[in-house]
């Protein structure tokens, strides 16, 4: 007998019956394939598409992200720099290989210096866009893939990620709609809600435990596109 | 509706024994609510001691004994939330699978209140004719607050007596460490729980605490007495009944 | 790791008796409560949600044999390996096993407690393995060789001032007249200190907070981000996670998600949630290039059909121990093991039996705050209570107890001869008590008398009150 059939039979045992039929099996499976939404708090799911933006923008900030919104792509770079410069960064980036980043101007800043790929030790600041963002809560959506690589969202110290309006969804359930319409899950499947924090001394918040402690959102506003 | 409400008055072992004040201070509220007041003589305890160490057959005995005492009234009422408790919540659980007993418990389990809320809830009253010219904190009791869910009605009381300024406590629905059993099997940490409820109602300015179980307010007197507080414990029923002037509180000397 | 909760008694003096520790759970029990109440009072679906959770998890419970086969075909499907260990011992084995077959030297490990129940730590180090705690509260524990406090917060026993000299004495070669007393110092000087053997490690460990049927998912729920980093970085992903962590599809977890992060810290949502699927892929970057998932019984298929099947429900969200009076005036530790707590009262003598666990669902007063807290609604109490029936059952109380309440019930059974013992007590203790109205010290009452007084009883029992009463009326 091996360990798995052990635990299985305990189960079982447990349960007072043996392995299923077909036919409760067949429910089982049936509850899965539908995968039914259960209760969806009304927060995000009442609002209407520009009412979403405004709650993950107001959420996000609430968790020590920083949000600064924009007309159009084109803008990107330069509130990259800005924002850079403001928080005294180095004007560097590690960013991720994603065609519509590099398709931005980024030749209009040309002082930054920018590298793509993984993340490298000692990479200060990164760039990534992410699949959606959830306005109930004020989460990015990121995923792993052949040009979002993870150790962008963890290793460097800031992290900045470009969200366009029409991403924002109202709940976590869209998320995984989406997940299943790109044909199921990726490695990775990152949720991040602010940046990096702990608790563990005192009970008193501390940012940047592992992860950034900077969360920088470059959200541009275009709640028709996507 | 033929004639007055039949209450029988569950006493609880506790009042019995140690405050037979808060028994007749029951009555008198009971009867001006408009009931008749029994006390049956079968009845001993509850059984909770029983119960929470384990014994379940004593504890199904005494069950027996209670169910068998209180037949036929239309009411019973308990001057404690956790005896309440035992009876209302318990007592068909005991009797999980023993369906004739079951039935039983769950016929008594239904028309079994803890008093206030009796008072309040199913007497519909909204005010009591006292006087207590105290500043007063008030302890929920676990059992009361969370498997009877009293909570507002002793506050709304408490609200009509003359002179009384209520004074809400912090933690008020943290358990005070007297849990029956619990207290004397380990009393260390029981006398913890002890010591920071009484340092939450030291910090309220109150003169005077007020809990609807005789077990917390032994609990509680006993540790502001230790403690050398001058702070007042009495039942709550004491209060609403308007005995504040005639019986000494919880601990103090009798005069 | 070792129990002591045999010494639970002496354990929680230790406890009462420690004012550091005192300080720190004074922190904790104000903290955590009240941003939970802030956290539920801004989600008017809360309590719906507590029954959907309810729900899923007993469903999973019914037919948890089935989704944990479709689960790890799930997992296998995306690259990954099932390894199923009915015990302490054979978890163990699968973990070295993996960690062997790489040459593993260095592994990062994300804060689990199951790892803590099968004592993974002392078993790679004894065969030439380094786990390195990389939760700050983990890793400030693992340097001082104590065991955690608190299923989410391991150190939440510790002041500052415990975690600067725990630095000093382990961080040897930075400066020893650096400034460390602040927080951010201590912060910042851990993610120095751990983010060379992030990038050193071989393998990565964690738990898992769910499993997903649905997809062969692990999902964990942090807010420092070392969890991500200890998966991401090595080669090998290894999560360890016992059964019950299973729920059926993403929708399912999506709920238990909203519950959790509300419970456990008052957070709207961690920091971090992450699903983990597999391997990395073709064409990934990054990622690890082996996942494994062991999958761990250890006492909990026994638990399913009987007395304690509800708490299989737990999500470890530690919100029992944050609200409950006995946890925070004793402590983590002096429960013994590595459940404290409500949750560790039910869990700990399921899992490692009653007769070591004995004290710790004894030392409950009821009061009934961890089930109200309970994202998942588990009755704490009366399972309690029920091991409490097991020991009762089984004459294991303490003599003295059992001769007592024997004698007290027979009496109580007796209402005629009831009644004239207690009025004769009432008398006694009553006259004894009258000048003071309270007793210093009681024969027989001693656990009493010598943190509080007796009040004194009013000197006439109730019952011939009333007989009287009814007398003088007719």
């Amino acid at each position: 007998m091996t360990a798995r059939d052990d635990i299985l039979g305990g189960i079982r045992r447990g349960l007072g019956r043996g392995a299923l039929a077909d036919g409760p099996t067949g429910e089982l499976a049936a509850r899965v394939a539908a995968h039914r939404r259960n209760l969806i708090p009304a927060r995000a799911a009442s609002l209407d598409p520009p009412g979403r933006v405004d709650l993950f923008v107001a959420m996000a900030e609430a968790v020590q992200a920083t949000v600064t919104r924009i007309a159009s792509d084109g803008e990107i770079p330069g509130e990259v720099a800005r924002y850079l410069a403001a928080e005294n960064l180095p004007a560097e980036l590690a960013m991720a290989p994603d065609p519509r980043l590099d398709a931005l101007p980024w030749a209009d800043r040309p002082l930054l210096q920018i590298w793509r790929g993984k993340a490298e030790p000692g990479d200060a600041v990164s760039l990534t866009p992410c699949l959606a963002a959830v306005a109930e809560t004020g989460t990015l959506m990121l995923v792993s893939g052949e040009t979002t690589p993870t150790t962008l969202n963890f290793l460097p110290d800031t992290h900045i990620v470009v969200l366009r309006g029409g991403q924002v969804v109202a709940s976590y359930e869209d998320g995984w709609d989406l997940l299943r319409a790109r044909g199921g899950l990726p490695r990775t499947v990152n949720f991040i809600t602010g940046p990096s924090r702990t608790g563990d001394i005192e009970q008193k918040i501390e940012l940047g435990a592992h992860g950034p402690r900077r969360l920088h959102v470059i959200l541009v506003d275009n709640a028709g596109e996507s | 509706m033929a004639g007055p409400v039949r209450v029988a008055l569950l006493v609880t072992c506790l009042v019995d024994l140690f405050r037979p004040s808060v028994g007749f201070a029951a009555v008198k509220l009971l009867e001006a609510a408009g009931c008749t007041v029994d006390v049956p003589r079968l009845q001993t305890c509850c059984g909770q001691p029983a119960y929470n160490s384990g014994d379940r057959a004593d504890a199904k005995a005494i069950a027996r004994q209670v169910i068998a005492a209180f037949v036929g009234y239309d009411y019973v009422v308990v001057p404690s939330g956790s005896c309440a408790g035992m009876v209302k919540v318990h007592y068909p659980e005991l009797f999980a699978d023993e369906p004739t007993m079951r039935g039983q418990a769950e016929e008594l389990a239904a028309r079994t209140y803890e008093l206030v809320s009796f008072l309040t809830d199913v007497r519909g009253m909204t005010a009591v004719a006292a006087r207590c010219s105290r500043s007063v904190t008030y302890h929920d009791s676990c059992s009361g607050l969370r498997e009877l869910r009293v909570k507002a009605q002793p506050r709304t009381l408490l609200g009509s007596v003359a002179g009384l300024e209520l004074k809400e406590l912090p933690g008020a629905e943290i358990c005070c460490g007297f849990g029956g059993t619990f207290a004397v099997k380990y009393p260390e940490i029981s006398d913890k729980m002890a010591s920071d409820k009484i340092a939450d109602i030291r910090a309220t300015g109150a003169e005077c605490v007020l809990a609807g179980d005789l077990g917390c307010l032994l609990q509680i007197a006993g540790k502001l007495s230790r403690a050398g507080s001058m702070i007042e414990t009495r039942h709550v029923a004491e209060v609403l009944a308007d005995m504040t002037d005639t019986v000494p509180p919880i601990g103090a000397p009798r005069k | 790791m070792e129990a002591t909760s045999h010494n639970f008694t002496d354990n929680a003096r230790t406890g009462l008796a420690n004012p550091v520790l005192r300080r720190a759970l004074g922190i904790a029990g104000t903290g955590f409560p009240a941003r939970r109440a802030e956290a539920i009072a801004r989600l008017p679906e809360f309590e719906a949600l507590r029954d959907a959770g309810k729900a899923i998890k007993d469903h999973t419970i019914s037919h948890l044999d089935y989704y944990l086969e479709l689960y790890e075909k799930n997992v296998t499907a995306s690259g990954g390996v099932v390894h199923w260990a009915r015990d302490a011992a054979e978890a163990r084995a699968a973990v070295l096993e993996i960690c062997r077959s790489v040459d593993a030297r260095i592994v990062t490990k994300g804060k689990s407690m199951v790892a803590e129940e099968i004592a993974l730590n002392e078993h790679l180090e004894a065969n030439g393995i380094t786990p390195v705690e990389t939760d700050l509260g983990e890793y400030i524990i693992q340097l001082r060789h104590e065991p955690p406090s608190h299923i989410i917060a391991p150190a939440i026993h510790l002041m500052k001032e415990q975690v600067t000299a725990t630095f000093r004495a382990a961080h040897t070669a930075l400066d020893p007249d650096r400034p460390l007393t602040e927080a951010p110092q201590l912060c910042a000087e851990a993610r120095a200190m751990l983010r060379p053997q992030f990038l050193a490690a071989d393998v990565g460990i964690t738990g898992a907070n769910f499993l997903i049927a649905e997809t062969g998912s692990s999902i964990i729920v942090t807010n420092e981000g070392n969890g991500d980093l200890t998966q991401i970085l090595p080669k090998v992903h290894i999560v360890v996670a016992s059964l019950e962590k299973i729920v059926p599809t993403l929708e399912d977890a999506a709920t238990l998600l909203r519950l959790l992060a509300r419970s456990a810290t008052g957070q709207e949502f961690s920091s971090y949630t992450t699903l983990s699927t597999g391997p990395r892929r073709p064409g990934d970057l990054d990622g690890p290039e082996q996942y494994h998932v062991v999958l761990i019984d250890n006492g909990r298929s026994a638990m399913i059909g009987g007395e304690f099947q509800d708490m299989l429900r737990c999500l470890r969200c530690a919100a029992c121990l944050n609200h409950c009076p006995v946890y925070t005036a004793i402590g983590g530790h002096a429960y013994g093991w590595v459940y404290p707590g409500p949750m560790g009262a039910v869990l700990t003598p399921a899992l490692i039996g009653i007769d070591e666990a004995g004290h710790l669902p004894n030392a409950s007063s009821f009061c009934g705050r961890c089930e109200s807290v309970c994202p998942v609604k588990i009755p704490l109490p009366k399972m309690m209570r029920h091991w409490r029936e097991r020991q009762f059952a089984q004459g294991k109380a303490p003599p003295v107890y059992r001769t007592g309440l024997k004698l007290w019930a027979w009496v109580a059974r007796r209402p005629a001869l009831y009644h004239e013992l207690v009025e004769l007590k009432a008398r006694l203790l009553g006259w004894l008590g009258r000048d003071r109205g309270r007793f210093r010290a009681l024969p027989l009452a001693s656990g009493w008398t010598q943190a509080r007084d007796m009040p004194a009883p009013e000197g006439r029992s109730f019952h011939s009150l009333w007989a009287e009463r009814q007398r003088a009326r007719k």
